[in-house]
């Protein structure tokens, strides 16, 4: 980015430049890795890169880090969840203002990072995040999905008292507070559902934004037809859970919210 | 089995399923094995409300006494719990020991760099290392 584009940014916001930072969790997605960093460096240029393997066993790391990313290696997989988890904790560290997280398989549109910048700016919401089915893009997911998602988007609507008609995309910008909530805290596996309830019970502010996403460049999911009922039980086991949860409203400085598993 | 009996067996295992709830609930189990315990949690309680079920099922499977069908079940479903558990505790020592020795390196490598830039050269090895408590 050159001097001129970074005064530029800075003026827009009112502020000195806004760090921003770009979270990118990868595993074995050594096809799509380099387009996806070089489309957000093309298309989001006030984004820095943060590419998260999570213990890939293919080039993932290289090549991301060729593409002019940062990454950071995990020994071994943690799942989305801890890939995330990472991701905000180095953001938290590192003093980022504005996170987002993108997908490493390319179903995620760089260029729609605009909107949800928009969306921040505009609202003062603590996460903006890309929903498929606020406009007809002729995306259509197998029943079944499409079955899933929209029980999650009913329970959460009724939860959260506000319209959420895409739990399930990992297409998300968070503020200093959210990234901080998931520094301190972010669900194992299948986070997405999850982390809209915790933004809901932590008092933070979200909002739907519509965006189009491509279909996944190698046209797998990382989520099999067996492991679909299992995400769903434990999501909705989680969901029910929660709600009998107290949830500290994290500060700055305080304790975490959550311990690490103990006694396993 | 007499009502008594039957109330106790129901209490019993609606405490297991509260149980559960709570651990689950103070993030002291995650969802992965509360599901597993939820699960048989259920599985008693339906058979302690339901005592008819135990009787079909064993003469459905040719089982004379159906107690005995109860004892094949529940060990059958322990020694799977604990294979489970084996299987899980294998990977997790696995992980440590790649946790550990990355540690060791960027250690190592922390040592080096420090030692480059001329900066406080700490020795290696550290009093601190405690010994695992057994």
């Amino acid at each position: 980015m050159t001097a001129v584009e970074e005064i530029a940014i800075g003026k827009r916001n009112g502020t000195a430049a806004l760090r921003r930072l770009a979270i990118v969790p990868a595993y074995n997605e050594e096809r799509t890795i380099e387009a996806v960093v070089q489309a957000i460096r093309q298309d989001a240029p006030e984004f820095k890169v943060l590419v998260v393997d999570d213990g890939s066993t293919d080039r993932t790391a290289r090549l991301a880090e060729a593409a002019g990313a940062e990454v950071l290696v995990h020994p071994f997989n943690l799942g989305i969840g801890g890939a995330m988890q990472s991701g905000y904790r180095y953001a938290f560290r590192q003093g980022y203002d504005f996170a987002i997280q993108i997908d490493g398989d390319g179903q995620h549109d760089p260029a729609e990072v605009r909107s949800l910048i928009e969306a921040i700016d505009a609202d003062g919401v603590d996460m903006a995040y890309g929903s498929r089915f606020l406009v007809n893009s002729g995306y259509r997911a197998p029943i079944g999905r499409r079955l899933g998602i929209r029980l999650f988007s009913v329970v959460l609507s009724a939860i959260c008292r506000q319209k959420i008609t895409d739990p399930t995309s990992g297409f998300r910008l968070c503020n200093r507070r959210a990234i901080e909530l998931f520094a301190r805290d972010y669900p194992h596996d299948y986070p997405e559902v999850e982390a809209i309830l915790m933004v809901h019970a932590h008092r933070l502010r979200m909002r739907e934004v519509p965006v189009l996403m491509h279909p996944r460049r190698d046209g797998r999911s990382s989520i099999t037809r067996g492991e679909s009922i299992y995400y769903m039980i434990k999501v909705m086991l989680a969901i029910f859970v929660g709600l009998f949860r107290r949830r500290p409203v994290p500060e700055a400085g305080a304790e975490a919210p959550v311990v690490a598993e103990r006694g396993i | 089995m007499d009502t008594k009996l039957q109330l106790l067996a129901i209490a019993a295992s609606g405490i297991l399923l509260l149980i559960i709830f709570e651990l689950l609930r103070r993030r002291r189990l995650i969802e992965r094995y509360a599901l597993i315990w939820l699960g048989s949690g259920v599985v008693l309680l339906v058979l302690a409300v339901w005592t008819g079920l135990l009787e079909i099922v064993s003469k459905a499977l040719g089982i004379a006494y159906p107690p005995n069908a109860l004892f094949a079940f529940a060990f059958g479903f322990v020694l799977l719990l604990l294979m489970h558990f084996s299987i899980a505790i294998s990977r997790l020592s696995g992980e440590t020991k790649v946790l550990a020795q990355d540690v060791a390196r960027l250690d190592r490598e922390l040592r080096e760099l420090r030692a480059a830039q001329g900066t406080e050269a700490e020795q290696p090895g550290s009093e601190l290392v405690s010994e695992p408590r057994r």
